[in-house]
């Protein structure tokens, strides 16, 4: 691979069916060597893209380059380093799920023998079982290992979790983690947005088949709201008329608001003025970058009380990786049971001794740190 | 679409008896094994319980049946009416054709007379058994317009269930108030539904030559629809694709095609292959021909005991699987490139077509010899025997007229063939292969290879049968074969080019193979115009063995179809692939 490129480059490309506009001058911009994070709603274009890179689909303009190749014309050459793994894998009914592994590894770069030994084995796939008596995890797995084990550059990785059980997921991340210590890069589209703070450098949400964000994730924070919990000794004064607070409830000397991360200081201020007891700070999660995109105008109303629940998720490691199983089998109650669990986790939260919370700053390090 | 639909279905007719209490109390009865229960009406052995308990149970494995046959229809509300009306319109249009090609009661006689020396137009149509325009009919059409009831049928019957299960839709139906037998029992509900409007259609339409010949032609048709329909609800047990049950249930009905063919070949009256054959009842119904009424026990009886089995094969397996066991497959392949897995994927299917044109060859040649020599005894026959070139005459025309047969039934493998690179596509199995370092020419290619080659093998093979069978000839035979391939090659090119240019119009191909069909069978007999039949690829090879090879023609319909292939595949490069 030429190091000189970036592995992906799309710049306004367009592709409509008929008359609905699956692309719309969306951009993408994939180092080699990162994990980069793909991200948007059902029917956003993200498929419509990854296709687009496959040479699948031809753009009806704008450009793109797949490892530095064009990946409609070029498309035979660009493959032999690229794998791809599709949301939805069907599988012949009677080839078996090792065959398979071979088959792609084989009209790819290669396979390594070793690695493909050890993938089954973690992924707990049993390749001699034949297409159709494969779960839809399992099926998932079989495009999985053939994936991380052929001799590629590139992953292209569509929604590749889907059917995976928590622990499966856990061996997923894991194989990504270890395809980027390997000088692989790695595009992951996804909507599980745990799965993407955990592994990816930098994130491209794109929104009606056009790009709306794209950054690492500390960029993409600074861009949104940070929220604010604070116990204060005397009632808080003058915290409604600054700038950039929103959702303020006060509730005796307690005191919950949103605040856009570059207004911080001033609300900082304010609290210490009426004297601190205890603070929590967080930064927006990419559920919140998320909805704060996807939510329509009218749903904007609704909107803050989700994101006033959000953060507690963040501080609290142990409460979310225990939740996310229902997160990532109950796809679309997703949002509507994030709430409930937040419930659990204030809980933890307001338990903690108010003196061992750390400061706004290294607390929100701390998450980021811990979100990659 | 289907999707949403499968969802509103059941749910949309709740059966009486949607307890859950008596879904459970079926558990037992239901689990200790065989279930005995003949048919729908039949009350399944729940022994030791109260009388009123097994006809609550019949009840119950059929809840909700109404609603899934409403639904059947729904779906299938092109499907049926295009297949009926076809059929139906092929009927009706006889009588008038006949009547202007055999007016008079002289020229009527003539034909009689012709059908007893001309056995290779009665191994392909029948036999006679009046002169009256309503028998002419029946014998003209009857085989192809029962063929063509079966397919319905067949079509119908796979579609609502080893599709459904394969697809995994039926679990999202089981699970609502649905009984065990409902899915089945609906399938075959529609199927009847179809042969009833057929039947209804072609007694109605054929009433002014007689209603009791349009009556018993009318229900014998229904009859093969209702033989085929439990036949394929019998191999949709067995199978766990709905390719397969297709394919198998038309292998069942080539045979029954080809014992009649054999049997009426041999014996003009009645023959013990014939009466083999559900098609062969058709005729020895003899409908508009002092009609033999039992014969429609047979179709009574077939249907009732092919549905018994398909009913208690159904009870004895699990949803969504078959009755052969999967075996563990190989760990490790050695599938390497995207040719192998095309030949990997098509090659049962054509050892099946090879197993079976090889089949055909033998008997069709085992029939010649005597084919030649079934000729009637009266003096105008021999008449007819020696315009028609005597001995050798008859064998050559008995000799093309089959392999002309097979040609046009090798179009319908060469069609499935190619369209296995639509179901690679829709079902989004050829996508990864295509992120693979593989172009889409090549990826092409492995299919059209076996597609192509297979069906220039099968009609060789044929060809050894015919060898084989008959003894004699073996070049001249084998010739006629490997000429109908490239007719067959025409049509394939016309499935690459729909391929190419409409994905999801890429069926349309069957459709042009069904005319091609319908065209080189029914075309001569309704005195088509000469443009109509060279629409026909068929309809431009030489009648070999006998005479000429027009070596001009093959060679533009090999130009023709690599033309049409060439263009197929430039349209697949073009454009974006489907899924």
């Amino acid at each position: 691979m030429t190091k000189a490129h970036p592995a992906i480059e799309v710049s306004g490309l367009h592709k409509s069916f008929g008359r609905t506009h699956a692309l719309d001058g969306l951009d993408l911009d994939v180092r080699t060597g990162e994990v980069h994070g793909f991200l948007g709603p059902n029917g956003s274009g993200k498929s419509t893209t990854i296709r687009v890179l496959l040479g699948l689909l031809r753009a009806d303009s704008g450009t793109a380059r797949v490892l530095g190749r064009d990946p409609w014309a070029d498309a035979v050459e660009a493959h032999r380093r690229i794998a791809y793994v599709p949301g939805d894998v069907t599988l012949w009914r009677n080839l078996s799920g090792g065959e398979v592994i071979d088959l792609y590894g084989r009209l790819r770069g290669g396979l390594d023998p070793r690695r493909r030994a050890e993938l089954i084995e973690r992924f707990e796939l049993d390749p001699t079982k034949k297409g159709r008596t494969y779960s839809k995890g399992n099926r998932q797995k079989v495009a999985l290992v053939a994936a991380f084990a052929s001799d590629v550059d590139l992953l292209i990785l569509d929604e590749p979790t889907s059917g995976l059980d928590p622990l499966m997921e856990e061996v997923f991340q894991r194989c990504v983690a270890e395809e980027r210590d390997r000088g692989r890069t790695v595009l992951l589209s996804s909507h599980i947005l745990s799965e993407v703070e955990q592994l990816c450098d930098r994130v491209s949400i794109i929104r009606k088949g056009r790009t709306v964000e794209s950054g690492s994730l500390a960029e993409l924070r600074h861009l949104t709201r940070t929220s604010v919990t604070a116990e204060l000794s005397g009632p808080p004064s003058g915290l409604a008329e600054l700038p950039g607070v929103h959702g303020l409830t006060v509730h005796d000397h307690r005191v919950r608001l949103q605040v856009d991360t570059d207004r911080l200081d001033g609300v900082l201020r304010a609290l210490t003025a009426s004297g601190v007891r205890s603070l929590t700070s967080t930064p927006p999660t990419l559920e919140e970058l998320f909805l704060r995109h996807y939510s329509d105008p009218e749903q904007e109303t609704t909107g803050p009380e989700l994101k006033a629940t959000g953060p507690e998720r963040e501080t609290t490691g142990p409460e979310r990786k225990a939740t996310d199983p229902a997160r990532e089998t109950s796809g679309p109650a997703r949002e509507t049971s994030g709430p409930a669990t937040t419930g659990a986790a204030q809980e933890t939260t307001g338990a903690r001794p108010a003196d061992s919370t750390p400061a706004p700053e290294a607390q929100a390090a701390d998450s980021t740190e811990a979100a990659r | 679409m289907t999707g949403t639909a499968a969802g509103t279905g059941p749910a949309a007719g709740p059966g009486p008896d949607t307890g859950t209490g008596r879904e459970t109390d079926a558990g037992p009865d239901t689990g200790t094994g065989p279930d005995t229960g003949a048919g729908p009406g039949g009350a399944p052995g729940a022994s030791g319980r109260t009388a009123a308990a097994p006809r609550t149970g019949g009840r119950r494995h059929l809840a909700g049946t109404p609603a899934l046959l409403r639904f059947a229809l729904r779906r299938d509300r092109v499907l049926i009416p295009v297949w009926v009306a076809v059929n139906a319109l092929m009927v009706l249009s006889m009588p008038g054709t006949l009547k202007s090609l055999y007016g008079t009661p002289a020229e009527r006689a003539s034909l009689l007379d012709q059908m007893a020396a001309n056995t290779s137009l009665r191994a392909l149509v029948g036999p006679v058994f009046g002169d009256s325009l309503g028998a002419l009919t029946a014998w003209r059409v009857g085989v192809y317009a029962g063929a063509l009831a079966a397919v319905t049928s067949l079509l119908v019957v796979v579609r609502h269930t080893r599709d459904e299960e394969e697809s995994g839709r039926q679990e999202l139906v089981s699970s609502a108030a649905v009984g065990r037998r409902a899915p089945l029992t609906a399938a075959l509900l529609a199927a009847a539904v179809a042969s009833a409007a057929l039947a209804l259609l072609v007694t109605a339409g054929l009433a002014g030559r007689g209603a009791a010949g349009a009556a018993a032609f009318g229900l014998g048709l229904a009859g093969v629809g209702l033989v085929f329909a439990t036949a394929a609800a019998i191999a949709a047990q067995l199978t766990q694709s709905a390719r397969a049950a297709r394919g198998l249930t038309a292998a069942v009905l080539g045979a029954a095609f080809v014992l009649r063919a054999a049997g009426d070949a041999a014996d003009d009256r009645s023959s013990v292959l014939t009466w083999l054959s559900p098609l062969g009842w058709l005729e020895y119904l003899r409908p508009f021909a002092a009609e033999r009424w039992w014969v429609l026990l047979l179709f009574a009886g077939a249907t009732a005991v092919q549905a018994a089995v398909a009913y208690r094969l159904a009870g004895r397996r699990d949803l969504g699987m078959g009755f052969l066991p999967t075996r563990p497959g190989p760990a490790e392949g050695r599938l390497g490139t995207a040719g192998a897995l095309a030949w990997r994927l098509q090659r049962g299917a054509l050892y099946g077509w090879s197993a079976a044109f090889l089949a055909a060859g033998i008997v069709f040649g085992r029939m010649t010899e005597g084919a030649a020599q079934a000729v009637g005894d009266n003096e105008r026959t021999r008449e007819i025997f020696q315009r028609m070139g005597g001995q050798s005459g008859l064998t050559d025309a008995f000799l093309a007229a089959m392999t002309g047969l097979l040609g046009l039934v090798a179009a319908l493998y060469v069609v499935s063939s190619v369209l296995r690179l639509s179901g690679e596509e829709s079902s989004g199995r050829a996508e990864p292969v295509l992120a693979g370092a593989v172009g889409r020419l090549r990826w092409a290619a492995g299919h059209l290879a076996v597609a192509f080659g297979g069906s220039a093998l099968i009609m060789l093979l044929a060809g050894v049968g015919f060898a084989i069978g008959y003894g004699r000839q073996a070049g001249p035979v084998l010739g006629a074969c490997l000429v109908q391939v490239t007719a067959v090659w025409v049509i394939g090119g016309i499935a690459v080019l729909l391929h190419g240019l409409l994905p999801r119009g890429a069926v349309a191909a069957w459709g042009v193979a069904g005319a091609a069909l319908l065209i080189g069978w029914i075309g001569p007999a309704l005195n088509a115009p000469r443009p109509v039949l060279d629409l026909s690829p068929f309809g431009h090879l030489p009648k070999l063995p006998g005479a000429d090879v027009d070596w001009t023609t093959l060679g533009v319909l090999l130009g023709l179809a690599a033309v049409l292939v060439g263009a197929g595949l430039a349209a697949l490069r073009r454009r974006d692939m489907a899924g």
